[in-house]
């Protein structure tokens, strides 16, 4: 199972580095959207995925999931999200004051 | 803290003082304030010379920084003491002339003052000094106050122009022996030179000793303007005359000189620093009188002189050396060539102060400096004329003045490193004679130019900015003193022998000094019957006699040397070759396209990564420990891989976000079937805004254009990324196949009910055992979302245009 899930993340990596190499803004976004994504699969499953209770006492187990990793990720998600979102609106007023997205036409205004 | 040390800080001390002198008695000149230092100095330092002579040394300690080290240990000895009354009593003749030189309302004398007061205190501290460390800061001291007294004429781009070499070639010189230093320390785990030649004979094994003696003599050599690093100096002329007579040929020129004798007994008896300095010597003795002939400018043909002579008394140095080899005998050559040398330093030091003082006088009293306008001033100024007769003449080597001594003493030593037959020199031994002689000729050519060009022949009133008289009494003190001393020496050699110059030979080959001969015999004769080196005299006035005569015949001669292969032409190409080179390769790698940066940040993540895990093969994986693989998530995981190139390959907006919506969710469902029921939640909630976020914006989003790049754009883009890819994914595998230890989760599924209260642990961890986190996640949420607000509200730069 942690195999397939490093070769999932993996891709994951593979195709938001791809986006963040492109020109477009939007595609840079994304491409960071899904490089999260991948940390977060990853950061999962670098914690060993062994069947056991979701880690709830109220459950009667013998075994439980590790806590610390899905406190770890759900810290991330929400920090990424905070970042996502910013870099959303920063993207959009670019495009909005400078009329493009293209990466190669981003190369300092004339206000510098 | 004894009186010593006060000696080498006094001229700092006075130095903070000098701004106010300057602005609150200001009819009165300051050097008048200034004067006072080396005076007293100098009347404190003669004192030294009675100890001196009965073979004292005094060494005072004041450590620094003892963990180091390092400390501010001053030491008298012969050689310290010949060139710390060399500095005050040149430095107190120096500000005298300054005083009658610069104008007390035309010039910044705050600054001149300061400047040279500093530069006294860092050459004090360069040759009193035992610490090599402490040394080499006041010697860098010598270079920044010499950097600023070049450029004391701030407004002159050549002032700019000769500041800027001399301080780089002489900085470099100074880093190269900062390292030579360390490599000493390194060797013999001691900074103190004194300490360091107790050492000598057991270090000439060690690997660090050749290159602590190269990087030493690099110091030495650039310092001292030996060839090829003599460039900086006939540029360093443009310094106000007072800063060319003490700083350019006077003292801190002879600081490498002071080095290298210093550095004698560690380094001599080998053969390298024999032939080094001997041959540097011989040549910069050659080139700079050779050069010396063509210049046109009066003080550039003092500086290649200064370059010719400082040559010479290298050269000197490196001869005796040879004397450690063979062992002191009474009136053998090896340490009569050291005794030439200090002989030389003192005569080189009254010569040619007085002959920079004499033509600045010139350059003050007509206004010019070039000879091709200069003429017939005899008469005009007597004193003048006859104070550059007696330096010129004594610096061609003519009798009765002191350079003819140390010139028959030099003769005598290259002459007899002809019959050396040690360091396998036989095969070389004509060069030192003839360049030698060679040499004597220019130098007497270019002093007759000096003397003749200026004094006599046509006086040409109407190339001259003033009418041309003798100076003030005041700026001709200075040089009467020196010129004095010129005449004195040559008359009494033997005045200093036994005060000064005996205990400085002494200094340099100390190992030679035996119960038998507890001190260096000198003894210089005025006369000493007909031999090969007076005939060498006699030729050379023969022979520079015709050439000078004949000079315009063959002064075509400079002509036949390219301008391209000037060693000035190398220094500037190489500056601006330099600058072009950096920023040539600064435009490659620099490009400002976002997307060539992240592919070098890319790159080398991968190198490096799959680098080591190549080489140090940890690359392992574990099949036997992972849990099993059920249908459900094979669907998932595809269903995510299909949502993740769907969001690469889109042609609409609405694709790319239903895809990256698509990959979320799924995520989402992973942490379902992982047990992780927060995560789960967290994530359908985030996905959900983000995409709602997304959807919001649509109709501003850019539209997605295919991207028209190159073949060889996308396939690099496919390398990095799959590369990318593959070295998480190798990472992760090889991590996941060796776990360590045991996680520390036990210990919060155990504590959480009971020590916390709660059940659900995930929560329980994120406010209470590890609440901090959840404090500073809070706070980047917040200061997310006031970023988003100030993005969208303000907007000044459009506004305000309109």
């Amino acid at each position: 199972m942690e195999i397939l899930m490093s070769v999932v993340a993996g891709v994951l990596f593979s195709t938001g580095t791809y986006l963040i190499l492109t020109k477009s803004l939007l595609r840079i976004i994304l491409g960071t959207a899904l490089l999260s994504h991948g940390v977060h699969l990853l950061l999962l499953t670098m914690a060993g995925l062994k069947t056991g209770a979701p880690p709830l006492l109220g459950y009667e187990s013998n075994a439980y999931t590790d806590p610390l990793p899905q406190a770890l990720i759900l810290t991330a998600i929400v920090i990424s999200f905070g970042v996502t979102a910013f870099f959303f609106v920063l993207a959009y007023r670019a495009y909005k004051e400078l009329g493009t997205d293209d990466m190669d036409e981003l190369r300092g205004t004339d206000d510098e | 803290m004894s009186i010593l040390h006060l000696v080498v800080l006094a001229p700092f001390i006075f130095a903070i003082f000098v701004p106010f002198l300057h602005k609150y008695l200001r009819h009165i000149h300051t050097g008048w304030f200034v004067f006072i230092v080396p005076v007293l100095l100098f009347s404190y330092l003669v004192q030294f010379i009675q100890p001196v002579m009965n073979g004292q040394h005094i060494h005072k300690v004041l450590p620094w920084m003892p963990s180091i080290g390092v400390s501010f240990n001053v030491y008298v000895d012969g050689l310290g003491l010949l060139f710390s009354l060399l500095i005050t009593g040149i430095g107190a003749l120096v500000v005298l002339y300054s005083i009658y030189y610069l104008s007390k309302e035309k010039e910044a004398l705050n600054s001149f003052y300061v400047y040279l007061l500093m530069f006294m205190g860092a050459m004090l501290g360069v040759v009193l000094s035992d610490n090599l460390i402490v040394l080499y800061v006041f010697w860098e001291l010598t270079s920044l106050a010499s950097f600023l007294l070049i450029a004391y004429w701030y407004h002159r781009e050549k002032s700019r122009y000769g500041a800027q070499k001399s301080m780089l070639i002489t900085v470099s010189g100074g880093f190269a022996m900062l390292a030579g230093f360390v490599s000493l320390y390194l060797i013999t785990d001691t900074f103190s030179i004194r300490e360091i030649i107790a050492q000598a004979p057991d270090i000439t094994g060690h690997a660090l000793f050749l290159p602590a003696m190269l990087l030493i003599l690099a110091g030495a050599f650039t310092k001292s303007a030996q060839f090829p690093f003599h460039i900086w100096l006939p540029d360093a002329m443009e310094a106000p005359t007072p800063v060319s007579a003490y700083l350019h040929s006077a003292t801190m020129v002879k600081a490498g000189i002071y080095l290298v004798a210093r550095m004698t007994p560690i380094f001599s008896g080998q053969a390298e620093w024999f032939w080094i300095i001997s041959l540097f010597g011989i040549v910069t003795l050659f080139w700079g009188s050779f050069s010396a002939v063509k210049q046109t400018d009066l003080k550039s043909i003092l500086a290649f002189s200064t370059v010719s002579q400082l040559g010479m008394i290298m050269c000197l140095l490196g001869l005796g050396s040879a004397a450690v080899h063979f062992g002191y005998e009474e009136g053998s050559f090896y340490s009569v060539a050291v005794v030439a040398a200090v002989f030389h330093l003192i005569n080189h030091a009254t010569f040619k102060g007085s002959l920079f003082m004499v033509v600045g006088i010139v350059d003050h009293e007509t206004g010019t400096r070039d000879i091709r306008k200069l003429g017939g001033l005899m008469t005009l100024m007597p004193i003048t004329f006859t104070l550059a007769v007696i330096g010129a003449f004594s610096m061609a080597g003519l009798p009765p003045f002191n350079g003819f001594l140390s010139k028959e003493m030099f003769f005598t030593g290259v002459l007899n490193a002809s019959t050396l037959d040690i360091f396998n020199m036989e095969t070389w031994t004509y060069l030192f004679p003839v360049l030698a002689w060679i040499a004597s000729v220019f130098t007497f050519i270019y002093s007759m130019v000096l003397v003749f060009r200026t004094f006599t022949g046509q006086f040409q009133p109407e190339k001259l900015e003033t009418k041309p008289h003798e100076a003030p009494l005041g700026m001709l003190i200075p040089p009467v003193i020196l010129a004095s001393l010129v005449l004195i020496i040559g008359f009494f050699p033997n005045l200093l022998s036994k005060s000064i110059i005996e205990p400085a030979t002494a200094s340099i080959l100390p190992t030679l000094l035996g119960p038998e001969n507890s001190y260096f015999k000198v003894d210089i004769y005025f006369w000493h019957g007909f031999n090969a080196e007076l005939f060498m005299t006699m030729g050379v006035i023969g022979v520079g006699t015709l050439m000078f005569i004949g000079l315009h015949r063959w002064s075509g001669v400079y002509d036949l040397f390219p301008k391209r292969l000037a060693l000035n032409h190398f220094y500037d190409q190489g500056l601006v070759q330099l600058e072009r080179l950096s920023e040539k390769v600064t435009r490659i790698h620099m490009t400002g396209f976002i997307r060539d940066y992240l592919v070098y940040i890319f790159a080398f993540f991968i190198l490096l990564l799959l680098g080591s895990l190549y080489t140090f093969n940890a690359f392992t994986y574990d099949f036997e420990h992972t849990a099993d693989i059920g249908i459900f998530e094979v669907i998932l995981s595809l269903v995510m891989v299909a949502g993740a190139l769907g969001v690469v390959f889109a042609r609409k907006r609405i694709t790319a976000i239903i895809s990256i919506g698509v990959v979320g969710y799924v995520l989402a469902l992973f942490f379902v079937v992982f047990r992780a029921p927060d995560l789960a939640l967290t994530q359908l909630v985030v996905e959900t805004v983000s995409v709602a976020l997304f959807l919001l914006c649509f109709y501003h989003l850019p539209v997605l254009k295919v991207e028209k790049n190159t073949v060889p754009f996308k396939l690099t883009n496919l390398i990095i990324s799959v590369g990318v890819g593959l070295t998480v994914t190798l990472i992760a595998l090889s991590a996941n196949a060796t776990r360590l230890f045991e996680p520390i989760s036990e210990y919060f599924i155990e504590a959480s009910y009971k020590e916390a209260g709660g059940k659900n642990m995930v929560n329980v961890i994120l406010v209470d055992f590890r609440g901090f986190d959840t404090l500073l996640e809070i706070l980047v949420l917040g200061i997310a979302a006031l970023g988003v607000y100030t993005l969208v509200k303000l907007r000044l730069a459009r506004r305000d245009e309109a």
